[in-house]
Order: C-alpha cells, then structure tokens, then sequence
C-alpha cells in the first residue's frame, strides 16, 4: 500500500536525497531524519511538512506580508459578516437619498438610496469570489500545459507555446471585451465572468511551469523514477510539480490581484458585473461623476480596490521571499 | 542574429494569422451586425440587401474569411458596419492614441530605471521603503483608478484653483482646434498631459519594482564582489559591471508588458475621452463590427511583435554572450 516501501533501501536513500536537492527548499529542515517512519509512509509528503513549517516561519517575518494578510482576511471577513448581519443588503433601498456618511449608512446611500457599506462590502466579497475561482482556473490550466509542455518537449511544447504566444501578442483586455462581449449574451453570471478571465489568465504560469519542466527533467530524481518504472503521468504529480510548486503558488497569489484588476475594469467599462449585482469596479463606475460633490459614492470603492489589491500583493511578495531558495544563504 | 530574428518573426506572423481566424469565428458567430439597422423601419429593404452585400454577410464563413485575408494582406481593411472604410478611421484613431503611447513608454522606462537603481542603491533606507511602497500602490491601483483620482483630484482642483484651464480632462485636443502646427501643439499638450501621467504611473511600477531586485542581485553577484576587489573605483563597477547586467533582465518584462501598456491606453482614453484606437475597437466590438475588430486586432498585435524584436535586438547588445542561433 505504501508507495516506497516496495524500494530497496538503497533506493530509497537515492530518492530522498535528490528529493531533498532538487527542490527549491534546499533547507536543513526539510530533511527528515533518514528512515523516519514519516519519510516512509509518505515519502515527498514528509519533506513537505518541514518545508511548510519554514516557510510560515519566513513568512510570518515579513512585516508586510503579515499586514496584506491581516488586511485580506480581515475585509473578506468583514464582507461576509456584512452580507450576514448588516442592516440593509446591497439591494435595500431606503428613503435616504444622497446622504453623507453617518452612523446608519457609514459609507452614506446613492441617488435611489441604497446603502453604499452594503453595496461595496457585497462588492468585495464578489471581486474575491472572481478571484478566488480565475486563480484556482488559471493555475490549474497554466500547470497542466506547462508541464505537458515542458515534459515532452518537441512538437506538442511547440503547439502550446505558440498557443501562448497568441494569447501574448494581444491586449489582454482587448481579448476580454471580445469575450465578455458575447458571453454578456448568454449569462450575466459572475461564474462566467471568471471564467473568461481565467481564460486569458493561464499564461503566465505555463511558461513558469514549461521553463521549470525544462530543468527539471533533466535532473536524476526523475531519471531514477523512470528506471524504476513509474509512468509518465506519475513522475510529473509525484514528482516534478511538487518541486515546482513554490513558483507556481506565488504566481497564483499574483492571478488574485490581477483578475481583480482586470475584473474591475471590466466592471468599469460595463462589460463586467452587471445591475443589480455590484463589484467594486462597477461601484466605481457609478460614483465617478460625482466624485467631488457626492465624495462617498467614490472614494470608498475606490479606496477598499486599491487595498484590496494591494494586500494580495503583499501576501505574493511575502511568499515569494518565504520560497526563495537562495534567500537562505543571503542576509538572514 | 539575423536568422534568428527572421525565424521569430515568421512564427509570430503564424501565429497572428492563427489569432485573426479566432476572432473572425468569435465575432461572426455572436450575433447578426445589421439587427439594429433591421429593427428600424424606416431603412428601406434595399438598404439592408446593399450592406449585406458589402459586408459580405449571406456568404459562407471561410469565404468571407478569405475575403478579409485577401483584402487585408493588401492594408485594405475593408468596410464597417456603417459602410465606410476601415483604415482611414483606423489611420487617425491610431495616431490620436500612439501621441499618448510613446511619449508615456518612453518615460516610464526611464522612470522606472531611475526609481528602480535609486531605490536598490538605498536598500533599507527610507527612500527605498518610500519608493517601493509607492511602487506597489500604482501597480495595486487599477489604470481607470488612477485616470479618476488625476481627474477629479489633482487636474480640476489645479485648475479651479488657477482659474484657467491647465488640464483639459476630455478629449484629445479642443474640437474647434485650427491653425499652424505650432500653434496647435499647447492645446495638444494641455490635452495629452493627465492620459500620458496616467499611463505613466500604471506602466513604470512593476518595471522599477523588477529593475530594484535585479540590481540587488547583480550587486551580490560573484563579478561584481571581484570587480571591486580588484580595486576599480566604485562609479566604475556600477556602470560598468551592474548596470548592465542588470538591464538585460527588466529588458524582456518591458518588452513582454507593451501588450499591456496598449490595453491601459484603451481605459485611459475611455477615462479620459480620447477618440484613440480604444474606444474605437470598444464600440467596434459592441456594434459587432468584425472589420473593425480585426484591424485593431492586427495593428496592435504588429506593435506588439516588433518591440519584442526590439527587445531581443537590444538584449544582444547588453549581453555579449547572447548569440542567436
């Protein structure tokens, strides 16, 4: 049932140590102690869970990242406890119109009256949501065509990439309004929405993944799981993509932040999050004409945007500094 | 070099190729551009049967496919939905955006050079931290963000304040413009000055937050360390031996990012107004005008694929070892 234990122990030993090599984490703590039952039982699972550990460590020593955390967490929570318990939802409308900012509407109402906290705590919850599901679709299309790519090289890494370059040459966005354009038609849907975005989102992460791939197979761990007679499939899950993981978990935190971007602008350009739902881009959009007279109705969404995304930029750059291999060597 | 330049531009041209075949597919198959014109019972029948004639649309897919090829490998772009021809109005939309385009991808590069060295040789200090955090905010804030806040917070308050019109926040120049080039050229400043501030600030963030890193990694690098052993005079190992290295890294994200600086162009001039290649393409899009679609399509994709070339050019020049074959 275990998977290793089928090895000899010289086998063994051969694949914990390039195991422990290869990867980005060339820490001393990520090496078990050798023959743990650990080590056994789940073979690369048990390096994973030291690395993790130093890793959180790192983290949680980056002051800003500890902040674009706090921030992140602390303003999805705030949207869902908004959603939850608030007074009004973000399609209430009261008889207050175009009121300041008071202690029954802190962010004051709009022109029909609707409460603006609820609007644009409903906003960014469904700018997260967006988010949450591009990343997990970008990375998850983005791996598998880099990997694919970067592991059996030739004529199918020459498809894919010339089916990245494609996507390249173009304004993202430019793409997006095509798109958004004639899904528009089908579903205003936000799931539609991300998908899209997570469309035109992968590439980047294929080609981090392809030029990984490309080093990475060439190593001996991988040479010494294919003399032992593990299939393709299985040297690049078990393998490969654990050791390219680091990478591509940043650049998934980056997608986060960017498909806000490109979301809100959508938004803000009408071919996005459509009435009566609202995004924090849309809110933008409506508050833009009376910026300076009706001040709430724009600086709010306009404020929690840039914080928002901010925060995840944040949260990648810690990570992106937790992963780094040579920062072990480098100033501590 | 010159094969190898050759032989990207032939697969990028393929791959152009592949891309307008897939947005001719995805307009055409989105619905019919004359509904509008249908609706309207006032347009004769006959009206509706020329413009279908000349839009080509009772013919089969891959023949109207074929027609725009023929046509477009010719610069002859065909017609709009509306009947007129493509490329004057691609001609004149396009210089209106490439006035703001160049001047803002020039000076964010230097921008973003200056900010990046500035700050990699300040590591720690306050400027740095002042510099990455500004940084990190214009690339959080999104490009219609930062357009807004110019507008309603820094150009009207100006120019309320000065009692005359510094910043011109709608259009590309004042409608009734005439006269001299050179007569002309303050109201075309006046025009350009917040799109291109805009552009800047969204454009040079991530370029200056790269060039920092890659400064600190060429300082700490083996070379480096030896070139100042040997004594040579600190100004000389950096221009000498950092800054060059350290530019052929930020070369490629330049290069890579221009794509983007088109698609900031296409908010900045919705924000701002501006009858640029954007908003062009944007109603094209909208009135599902394929012509339209695919010649914005082509002409960025063109600018696209000859910066990068230029990047790979420059790249050779930075790094003597890179030889391309």
């Amino acid at each position: 049932m275990t998977e290793t234990s089928d090895l000899s122990p010289r086998q063994q030993r051969l694949r914990r140590v390039s195991t422990s090599e290869v990867g980005m984490h060339t820490l001393p703590e990520a090496v078990p102690p050798a023959g743990s039952d650990d080590e056994a039982r789940y073979g690369m699972a048990g390096d994973a869970r030291g690395q993790l550990a130093t890793v959180a460590r790192r983290f949680i020593h980056s002051p800003m990242a500890v902040i674009g955390l706090c921030i992140f967490f602390g303003l999805a929570v705030a949207a869902i406890l908004t959603e939850m318990f608030w007074t009004y939802s973000y399609t209430s409308i009261t008889n207050t119109l175009n009121a300041p900012p008071s202690l029954a509407h802190p962010m004051g109402t709009n022109s029909i009256g609707g409460d603006v906290f609820a609007q644009a705590m409903h906003g960014t919850l469904q700018d997260i949501e967006i988010a949450l599901v591009v990343a997990v679709l970008a990375t998850f299309i983005g791996a598998t065509v880099g990997a694919i790519a970067g592991f059996y090289r030739g004529g199918t890494d020459t498809a894919l990439m010339r089916f990245v370059d494609l996507i390249l040459v173009i304004p993202v966005l430019a793409i997006l309004i095509v798109l958004a354009h004639i899904v528009a038609k089908q579903a205003s849907n936000w799931l539609w929405l991300a998908i899209i975005i997570g469309a035109v989102s992968w590439t980047y992460v294929a080609r981090l993944v392809r030029a990984d791939f490309l080093s990475l197979r060439e190593r001996d761990f991988v040479e010494a799981s294919r003399a032992l007679g593990a299939s393709n499939r299985r040297i690049i899950v078990r393998h490969m993509l654990p050791n390219a993981l680091g990478p591509i978990i940043v650049n998934a935190t980056i997608t986060v932040a960017l498909s806000i971007v490109l979301e809100s602008t959508l938004s803000y350009i009408g071919l996005g999050i459509q009435p009566p739902n609202v995004s924090l881009g849309l809110l933008v959009d409506q508050g833009q004409d009376s910026a300076t007279t009706e001040w709430w109705l724009f600086v709010f969404p306009v404020v929690i945007l840039v914080v928002l995304i901010l925060s995840i930029f944040f949260i990648g750059d810690g990570l992106r500094e937790a992963l780094d291999p040579k920062k072990n060597r480098v100033r501590a | 070099m010159l094969a190898y330049i050759l032989r990207r531009l032939v697969i990028s041209i393929f791959v152009l190729f592949l891309a307008t075949i897939l947005v001719f597919l995805l307009v055409a198959e989105s619905g019919d551009p004359l509904a509008l014109l249908r609706a309207n019972p006032k347009i004769p029948h006959r009206v509706i049967l020329a413009r279908e004639n000349l839009l080509h649309l009772n013919d089969p897919l891959y023949e109207r496919y074929w027609i725009w090829f023929s046509h477009a490998i010719h610069g002859d772009f065909g017609n709009t939905v509306a009947g007129q021809a493509v490329r004057p109005q691609l001609v004149s939309h396009l210089l209106v955006t490439l006035r703001m385009v160049i001047l803002a991808t020039l000076i964010s590069i230097v921008l973003a050079l200056a900010v990046g060295v500035y700050a990699a040789l300040r590591q720690g200090k306050v400027a740095d931290h002042v510099a990455t955090v500004t940084n990190f905010l214009f690339l959080a804030a999104p490009v219609f963000v930062v357009g807004l806040l110019l507008k309603e917070f820094v150009a009207i308050p100006i120019n309320e304040h000065l009692n005359r019109i510094v910043f011109y926040t709608n259009g590309e120049q004042s409608p009734t413009l005439s006269g001299s080039f050179f007569s002309r050229l303050p109201d075309y400043a006046a025009h350009t000055a917040l799109p291109t501030i805009t552009l800047i600030l969204v454009s040079y963030s991530s370029w200056a937050i790269y060039q920092r890193a890659s400064i600190l990694e060429t300082l700490d690098s083996d070379h480096v360390r030896l070139a100042r052993s040997k004594g040579i005079s600190p100004r000389r190992v950096l221009m000498r031996h950092v800054f060059r290295n350290a530019l052929i890294p930020v070369t490629t994200v330049i290069a890579l990012d221009f794509a983007a600086i088109l698609g900031g162009a296409l908010i900045t001039e919705i924000v701002f107004g501006w009858q640029g290649l954007g908003i062009w393409f944007l109603n094209g899009v909208n009135g599902l005008d394929i012509n339209i679609t695919l010649a914005y399509l082509l002409v960025t994709a063109t600018f696209v694929i000859l910066f990068n070339l230029l990047a790979d050019i420059i790249y050779a020049f930075l790094d003597p070892r890179i030889r391309y074959d």
